[in-house]
């Protein structure tokens, strides 16, 4: 469960970050404002939306850290065999690099007011997220053809479940993405366009990171690292 | 809309992103509404509707325990299937929904002063889904072979294995599957009740003067939704080991001399992620509860609550610990000594703000104008069994007393008290605190009453003797307890009388539920403030709050919630909407 522990803390360092901001040492009791007193909004200049969606980018990173802390706590386990990874993963990696930098263009010419490079940056993008999935049942397929089967050891179970589940949270996005699409073609509202178009930029490369980090794991990396760490420790 | 543009420098009272919805026909008006308020009523209901089914599912287990071999029908796999189905629906489908969905839906905006709920339509799928996982946990009760008796920690292997009632039959597939689609609704409401709190705050409505009861739901979400995905990697891989065969918790095991095709999995795995879930789910329905009964001591006495800032504190802290408790349901699945150590000292470092609470609360009451109304008496029963309940729990949170108590009893009494029944008791001062509100008419004095001392005493009469009935050794889960050394005459007399107290409490609610119905048509007119209160949702313009909630103009937040018996004030309340200066011991502004 340490995995889940160092996330954990993660998010409390963000919560008491933000509520030292919020006068926890204040005495409302002796606060009484006068009719005509400038009283100020008292909330984040973010867009609600932006901070809803991290709130709920949040949620997923909880949901893969306790994946991987599950996954580390049962490959202690001495009849873990690690599954060789398809080298097709490499390919579908830089694919979903590639759909992360088409929705960074798709912002910027956002920001900029070009909406045929948002277009462009749009398309590439769900096509290259389409692609990806695809990939990842390729691999899926690959690894069932070589006799790497669901069941058959805890290594490919966690293989199959914690890519699945992030083939899922793409599959989400491409909805939202989809959508968002829709809109930079009717382009009827060009300042909602563009927080759209940022807010799926910003799921589309904590996915990304999520991939990365479900590789690594996968690969054996990041079992490796910590390792070290443990080594670097004692 | 309301007009936006800012007037004589003063900054808009709305922002321009923020967009009411309106409803065009009956069904997005009352059904597919997307109006939290609604909302809240719709989450309220159903959870009130399938917590009848957990109470008469406990009023069946309590048949067999008082009066065992009397009642043929209940075989010992439909007793684990009642246990199992009781505790499920009551921590998760009633608590949880009701605090959150319920309560959190309707008084965040009102009590912030928001128009509704930041995402209005996220919000409405969230209930929507929330109604979805309890069609599919009441299809259990239909399925082949019936629901789950796993017990409602539905620990593997035995909750996926042919000994155990819907183990390998629908049973356990729909209880998982009802709880991913919980967890999914719940996570979409609480991205609501979070994100309106940080961003649905109106002028002057900082952090520090919220309402407790904000405090304690907001905090009770942020830890729920950091939580629930424990219990959703768990529920999700015990769904893979059931349907697809993996062996994510499943060990080698045979069955009825058969080697099952699972292999090496770990149970003590699933221990952890579901207590990581767990254990943050006891603070999930208990802070809100914290929240509210802080509200409604200080408005029925009259007084500002005491040490509002540590209350906050102790929230957030309670909040935080709830986190690094987990392993202390798990002392005799044998953990390393240390482990149980650290989970000790952390499990009772808890009792620390816990206290604080409950100091606050007693302190507030100190020479208050205390209004013994039915909120107040709600809140007054609330201390005592949250005491009661919360000093079994020092007994428990150390190993070596858990190790011997941990099957019995006493375990039972512990949780009952504790999460059972001292959040039910706030659950219904809350209702009797906000039903003028609701539905703009007072619920019924005299059956209120009744209500009270027959649930108040009556829970008491069930739990108390659990206490003692575990210290002598009777153990829990047993469906049969007839022929067991512990379970002397006296043992069962009190056995039948718990059963009978049972019955009685079940019938109070009722009479409840009669009044709550009755009084919409019949009630007393309530008025817009009848608790004279402070807060914001006692100021809208309607009673009940129409569409929007405030009005022209959203309110200005001048002062905290909890200005009660000001010296010098003309009234002994000042909404917190109210400008100007107050009291001798103020400074003049």
């Amino acid at each position: 469960m340490s995995v889940i522990i160092v996330f954990l803390f993660v998010i409390a360092g963000f919560a008491g970050w933000w509520l030292s901001h919020q006068g926890l040492m204040s005495k409302p009791w002796l606060e009484q404002g006068l009719a005509g007193d400038f009283v100020a909004l008292d909330r984040s200049a973010l867009p609600t939306a932006k901070i809803g969606l991290g709130v709920f980018l949040a949620v997923v990173g909880c949901l893969f850290a306790l994946f991987t802390s599950a996954y580390f706590m049962r490959m202690a386990v001495s009849d873990w065999q690690p599954l060789p990874l398809p080298r097709l993963l490499w390919l579908n990696t830089g694919v979903l690099v590639l759909s992360s930098i088409a929705l960074q263009c798709a912002t910027v010419a956002a920001r900029r007011g070009q909406i045929d490079m948002v277009r462009l940056g749009l398309a590439t993008a769900g096509l290259t997220a389409l692609a990806f999935l695809i990939g990842q049942l390729m691999a899926w397929r690959q690894l069932t053809a070589d006799g790497y089967f669901l069941t058959s050891n805890p290594a490919n179970s966690f293989f199959y479940l914690i890519t699945g589940m992030h083939g899922l949270h793409i599959l989400g996005g491409l909805v939202g993405l989809g959508r968002t699409t829709a809109g930079a073609w009717n382009a009827a509202r060009p300042e909602r366009l563009r927080l759209s178009v940022e807010l799926c930029a910003m799921y589309w490369h904590f996915l990304l990171f999520v991939w990365l980090a479900v590789f690594a794991l996968l690969a054996g990396w990041a079992a490796t690292f910590i390792d070290i760490c443990r080594q670097l420790l004692t | 809309m309301v007009d936006i543009t800012p007037a004589d420098g003063i900054p808009p009272a709305e922002v321009a992103e923020v967009e009411l919805y309106h409803p065009h026909s009956w069904w997005t008006r009352y059904v597919f509404s997307q109006d939290a308020k609604v909302i809240a009523i719709q989450y309220s209901a159903t959870a009130t509707g399938i917590g009848l089914v957990a109470l008469v599912l406990s009023w069946l287990m309590r048949l067999q325990l008082g009066f065992p071999g009397t009642f043929d029908f209940i075989t010992p796999e439909a007793y684990y299937q009642f246990i199992t189905m009781h505790g499920m629906i009551m921590v998760i489908y009633l608590l949880t929904a009701l605090f959150l969905g319920g309560f959190g839906n309707y008084l965040i905006p009102l009590m912030v002063g928001a128009r509704d709920m930041v995402f209005p339509y996220v919000n409405m799928l969230s209930y929507w889904i929330y109604l979805l996982a309890v069609l599919v946990l009441v299809s259990s009760f239909f399925a082949p072979g019936g629901p789950t008796g796993a017990g409602w920690t539905l620990y593997p292997p035995q909750a996926i294995m042919s000994g155990t009632p819907g183990g390998q039959d629908w049973g356990i597939i729909l209880m998982l599957s009802s709880l991913i689609l919980f967890i999914i609704g719940f996570t979409m409401g609480g991205l609501n009740y979070v994100v309106t709190v940080l961003q649905g705050r109106t002028r002057g409505m900082t952090m520090m003067r919220l309402p407790l009861t904000v405090w304690g739901i907001f905090t009770a979400t942020v830890m729920a939704l950091l939580a629930f995905p424990a219990l959703f990697v768990a529920c999700v891989m015990m769904l893979l080991d059931r349907v697809l065969g993996t062996s994510f918790f499943m060990p080698a095991i045979s069955e009825m001399g058969e080697q099952l095709q699972h292999n090496g999995g770990s149970p003590i795995l699933f221990q952890h992620l579901f207590w990581f879930f767990g254990h943050p789910e006891v603070y999930i329905v208990a802070l809100p509860a914290f929240g509210i009964v802080s509200d409604l001591i200080s408005t029925h006495a009259r007084k500002n609550i005491f040490g509002y800032r540590m209350m906050v504190w102790a929230i957030v802290g309670i909040g935080a610990l709830s986190f690094v408790v987990w392993a202390h349901h798990m002392y005799v699945s044998g953990m390393h000594p240390y482990f149980g150590f650290f989970f000790a000292t952390t499990t009772l470092i808890i009792a620390i703000p816990t206290a604080i609470k409950v100091y606050n609360w007693v302190l507030t009451l100190w020479r208050g104008d205390i209004h013994l109304t039915i909120p107040m008496l709600f809140a007054l029963a609330f201390i005592v069994t949250f005491v009661n309940g919360g000093l079994t729990g020092l007994f428990l949170g150390n190993v070596v007393v858990d190790v011997p108590l941990s099957d019995t009893m006493f375990v039972v009494a512990h949780f009952h008290m504790v999460m059972g029944v001292a959040p039910i008791l706030v659950v219904f001062g809350a209702i009797y605190h906000w039903y003028p509100k609701v539905t703009g008419r007072m619920l019924n004095e005299m059956l209120g009453r009744f209500h009270f001392w027959v649930t108040f005493l009556g829970a008491y009469l069930i739990f108390f003797p659990m206490h003692y009935l575990g210290l002598m050794g009777v153990p829990r889960r047993y469906a049969e307890l007839t022929d067991m050394t512990v379970m002397t005459e006296s043992a069962h007399h009190l056995n039948s009388f718990i059963s009978i107290m049972a019955f009685i409490v079940g019938f109070a609610q009722m009479v409840f539920l009669f009044n709550l119905i009755w009084s919409i048509r019949h009630g007393r007119e309530a008025g817009g403030n009848p608790w004279r209160a402070t807060t914001l949702e006692w100021q809208t313009p309607q009673t009940p709050p129409a569409h929007g909630n405030f009005g022209k103009d959203l309110p200005i937040v001048y002062r905290w919630a909890y200005d009660y018996s000001v010296p010098g004030a003309k009234e002994d309340f000042i909404p917190q909407n109210m400008p100007g200066s107050f009291g001798p011991s103020r400074e003049p502004a």
